[in-house]
């Protein structure tokens, strides 16, 4: 098949990138390697079961046809071979259902159940614990990560390290990587048992990276736990597996496993950076309108241009244009309150922070020919 | 007018023995099971149409990567409606009008027990029919909301964002549930009252057998999906939160209603093109059909295994250790019903004196599409294994490989079996078999290397795709023209007989080898038939004097 594949794919010319897969790919977690023997055995025995199948088959339709002048054997059913065949088959079948199932469980065993202890904590089981948590949480249409255990400590309350992961357009991807990249990856440490938690704000999503061997769903109002331990450092692309509206083919997943002191480097850098911006947006300075538009701009490209277009024009019938809208134009109470609130499918973006929502307000109000106030972060802690 | 003229008129009817009512009133309110038969038919086949027009843009959308023809949202909605439009408007009625035509020839009945809910069973359908056309058009229109981009499976909480579409949606699917529901009510009714005197249940035919199973199937599953569905209603609406995390409420214990009804239904779809298989394949082996009894045990197995494992939709969801392994379990045993049947066709083509005329070139097909269709089953049903491979192109492959051959093409195969009894003439052998070859060939190119696609990582229901997939989806795409196109030949060649143009007149027993009370009435089936009932020996033939 893979010849007559290649064949086809030459003869239609596409040369350029035959870089297509007929199986998983190489696992890169010790999961992902016991569920891929697990696939090749039970595709092995299929295939052997299909072998022989077709092979009846073929026979019977080459050696019993009237053609050939073959007299049907009318008692054939009535032999001890028809009385007795509903034993036997199932007898069969059922052996080799076994066969699948013992093997596909001893699989199961080994690690449906994730981890319940840190590997610090002093009596946790060093066969079966973990050594951090990443939460993954399922946006429409984004991925946010956040490390529970590594963060900042700042006005007395500790603000963990997050990274959101939205996905790139063409013309910013890298070469070859349309629809499989990201802005920010997800950064992880090799040889570190990582025990995943998947939840969502939205709708169904799932979590999926086919070189880690498995997918897990992102339910609200659940946290779905897995684990994986990752052997080899590279980048990883996977996307969203579940069907999650309007853009769920624009999903992707990228993780960079590194090594362990690159990782070390990595969230520390990352916590420098979470410190400055905690102390931008706590400090009580008087932002001016264009210091805002600015960022306000860089807000509203990220976080709302999926829906509403960066020109502010919309998207369909579905996502209305802020250009020329009257609630953009008109009060900024009910503009902070629709923002900070959601409404049906527009989310709520409470978690923002009042530097970034008054910037983002601002620059929806003034930006694209709109001409409205400028509300400022003081605006929006009072509307909170 | 009043009950009583109505009555009268009704018994008007029955008394003399006269033919069908002139014109529009003839089908309008028709209860003669051979009319609303035909009628269930051509309505399946225009579905079948719209539902493959369906097929056709999602497979032309994804010839290449990029957005070429569909916005992300019609693209969904084109998933969701091909899905159900084949469904409950293709492969259902089809199946419902095999039922109606060839229950009550095949037990020597004069019609169905309940000849005037017939009408209504049918009659509902158009209506839902045109509620799901409508749930597709109306986000088009101002004010119309947004359009369904959930997938048949309409989960929740993304069902619950979707415009009003989803209404029109939830009020089609309790229509056909209601069709459907008094569909199987009246087969039960009829296969146990209205079979001739002598016939046994045992050698009852299978075809009969199997739908019995099936209208039982219907009975228990669709209350289910009804139930998931106004729920899904009310937490739009009424302001329940059923499904609601943030009201308190279970996203997954949807996917549990719906899988409840969703698994089961697969083999609704399923078992009635066994059954046709059941007769095509003796007929043209010249011998009875191997296991008779022991496919009776399996279909009822089959049902009752079938109605046990429908998480194994959903083993990403995080169940518990004991739960995934019950559902895995479960649904390898499958695999011994199904494998039984398979086995017992297989079996009745051993020193059997076979032909091959088109059904039974259909038939042999299918059992080996099938039996690999199977296989790919029993890999999904391996948990460790399905992580990888749920909601991929593999699944897509999958269900394919079942439903076309096992459903689909053996409901193509029963309409050219019996297609001389239902308009006295053979229909051309040649163009049959161009058009099962053609349809082999398209859907096999259409439909294995998606299995590649899915291993290699594509996920299902996705409008656009990343490079490394371009290569068999164009394949696929290509076979899918092939094979949509294939239909027009199957449309043609209906027409052909149906009008007798250039065909050849069909003898009552329009194929030497049929066996079964179908073949004793002449061909084409008059208007009624069975007015007594006739006398079986224990084979379910005609007792010779
Ligand atoms: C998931 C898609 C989505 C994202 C992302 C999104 N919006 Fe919206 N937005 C909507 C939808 C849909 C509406 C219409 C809600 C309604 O009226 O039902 C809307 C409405 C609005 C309105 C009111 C417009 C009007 O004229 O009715 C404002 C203002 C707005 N959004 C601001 C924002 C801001 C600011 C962001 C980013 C922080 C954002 N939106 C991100 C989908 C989105
Ligand atoms: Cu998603």
């Amino acid at each position: 098949m893979k010849k007559l594949a290649t064949l086809l794919g030459l003869l239609l010319s596409f040369s350029s990138h035959a870089e297509y897969g007929l199986n998983f790919p190489d696992p890169v977690t010790d999961i992902g390697q016991e569920i891929y023997d697990v696939h090749m055995f039970t595709m092995w025995i299929a295939t052997v079961a299909l072998i022989i199948v077709f092979a009846i088959m073929l026979f019977a339709l080459i050696k019993f046809r009237k053609s050939k002048g073959y007299k049907a054997d009318q008692n054939f059913h009535k032999t001890w071979f028809g009385n007795w065949a509903w034993v036997l088959v199932p007898v069969m079948v059922l052996g080799v259902d076994f066969w699948i199932a013992g093997r596909a469980q001893s699989t199961l065993d080994k690690f449906w159940d994730a981890p319940k202890q840190n590997c610090a904590h002093e009596n946790a089981d060093a066969k079966h614990c973990f050594d951090m948590n990443i939460k993954v949480i399922g946006h429409q249409w984004w991925w946010e990560y956040e490390f529970p255990e590594h963060g900042v400590d700042f006005n007395g309350k500790f603000y963990p390290i997050k990274v959101e992961s939205r996905p790139l357009e063409e013309e910013d991807a890298s070469e070859g990587n349309y629809l499989r990249d990201v802005d920010n990856v997800l950064v992880i440490p090799v040889d570190t048992v990582i025990r995943y938690l998947n939840t969502s704000v939205d709708v169904l999503h799932a979590w999926w990276l086919p070189e880690f061997g498995f997918k897990r769903d992102a339910i609200p109002g659940y946290i779905l736990e897995t684990w994986a331990t990752v052997r080899k450092e590279g980048i990883f692309r996977g996307q969203c597996a579940e069907l999650c509206g309007t853009w769920h083919a624009k999903m992707p997943i990228v993780v960079k496993a590194v090594s362990k002191d690159e990782f070390k480097q990595w969230i520390e850098s990352e916590k420098a950076k979470l410190l400055a911006e905690l102390k931008d947006a706590n400090s009580n300075k008087d932002w001016s309108k264009d210091e805002l538009m600015v960022k306000g701009k860089k807000v509203y490209d990220t976080m709302c241009a999926g829906c509403h277009n960066v020109n502010g024009q919309g998207l369909g019938v579905a996502f209305p244009a802020l250009k020329g809208s009257p609630i953009a134009l008109g009060s900024a109470n009910q503009h902070i309150d629709i923002v900070l609130n959601g409404k049906k499918t527009m989310p709520g973006w409470k978690h923002l922070s009042d530097v970034d929502l008054s910037a983002v307000i601002t620059y929806e109000r003034n930006a694209w020919g709109n001409n409205a106030s400028v509300v400022k972060p003081a605006d929006i802690k009072s509307a909170r | 007018m009043t009950t009583t003229t109505m009555d009268i008129a009704h018994d008007n009817d029955h008394h003399d023995d006269h033919g069908p009512q002139k014109g529009w009133r003839r089908w309008v309110y028709s209860n003669n099971h051979k009319d609303i038969g035909s009628m269930y038919l051509i309505f399946s086949l225009v579905m079948l149409i719209l539902g493959g027009a369906s097929a056709m843009a999602i497979r032309a959308e994804l010839m290449y990567p990029g957005l070429q023809l569909l916005e992300p949202d019609l693209y969904n909605n084109i998933v969701t409606n091909h899905a159900l439009v084949m469904v409950f408007g293709a492969v259902m009625p089809a199946a419902a009008g095999l039922a109606n035509w060839m229950i009550p020839l095949m037990i020597g009945a004069p019609d169905m027990a309940l000849p005037r809910m017939n009408n209504l069973s049918f009659w509902l359908l158009p209506a839902a029919a045109i509620m799901l056309v409508l749930s597709f058009i109306v986000p088009f229109f101002p004010g119309g909301g947004s359009q369904i981009n959930t997938g048949w499976t309409l989960y929740p909480p993304l069902s619950l964002q979707v415009g009003m579409a989803m209404d029109f949606l939830i009020f089609t699917v309790h229509l056909l549930g209601v069709s459907s529901v008094l569909a199987s009510i009246n087969i039960i009714v009829t296969i146990f009252n209205m079979r001739a005197p002598s016939m046994t249940l045992w050698n009852m035919p299978i075809f009969v057998w199997t739908w019995l199973v099936t209208a039982f199937l219907l009975i228990l599953i669709l209350p289910v999906l009804a139930g998931g569905v106004t729920m899904l209603l009310f937490d739009r609406h009424l302001g329940t939160s059923f499904f609601d995390a943030a009201g308190g409420g279970d996203p997954v214990l949807f996917q549990h209603l719906f899988w409840f009804f969703g698994h089961p239904e697969v083999y609704v779809l399923l078992l009635p093109s066994i059954g046709v298989l059941s007769h095509i394949i003796p007929a043209f082996s010249y011998k009875p059909l191997f296991g008779r009894k022991s496919m009776i045990g399996a279909m009822i197995l089959l049902a009752s295994i079938g109605m046990v494992v429908w998480a194994h939709h959903q083993y990403t969801i995080g169940m518990s250790s004991a739960a995934v392994s019950y559902f895995m379990i479960g649904t390898i045993l499958i695999s011994i019903p199904v494998g039984l049947m398979k086995f017992n066709f297989i079996a009745t083509m051993w020193r059997a004196s076979m032909t091959f005329e088109a059904p039974m070139l259909f038939a042999i097909s299918i059992v080996a599409m099938f039996v690999f269709g199977g296989l790919t089953g029993v890999m999904l049903a391996i948990v460790p294994a399905d992580l990888q491979y749920q909601d991929t192109m593999f699944v897509v492959a999958h269900f394919h490989y079942v439903l076309m051959p096992g459903a689909v093409m053996a409901l193509f195969a029963g309409v050219l079996y019996w297609l001389p009894k239902w308009t006295g003439n053979m229909y051309n052998e040649k163009l049959a078999n161009w058009f099962f070859w053609t349809s082999l060939i398209g859907f096999n190119g259409t439909f294995f290397v998606q299995h590649f696609l899915g291993l290699a990582g594509m996920p299902r229901r996705i409008v656009d795709y990343p490079v490394q997939f371009t290569e068999f989806n164009f394949i696929s795409s290509v076979a899918a023209l092939i094979y949509g196109l294939s239909h027009i030949l199957f449309l043609y060649l209906v027409i052909q007989t149906i009008r007798g143009k250039g065909t050849t007149k069909a003898k009552s027993r329009s194929w030497k080898g049929a066996k079964g009370l179908e073949w004793e009435v002449a061909s084409p089936a008059p208007f009624h038939t069975w007015d007594s009932a006739p006398t079986v020996d224990a084979e379910g033939e005609i007792k010779q004097k």
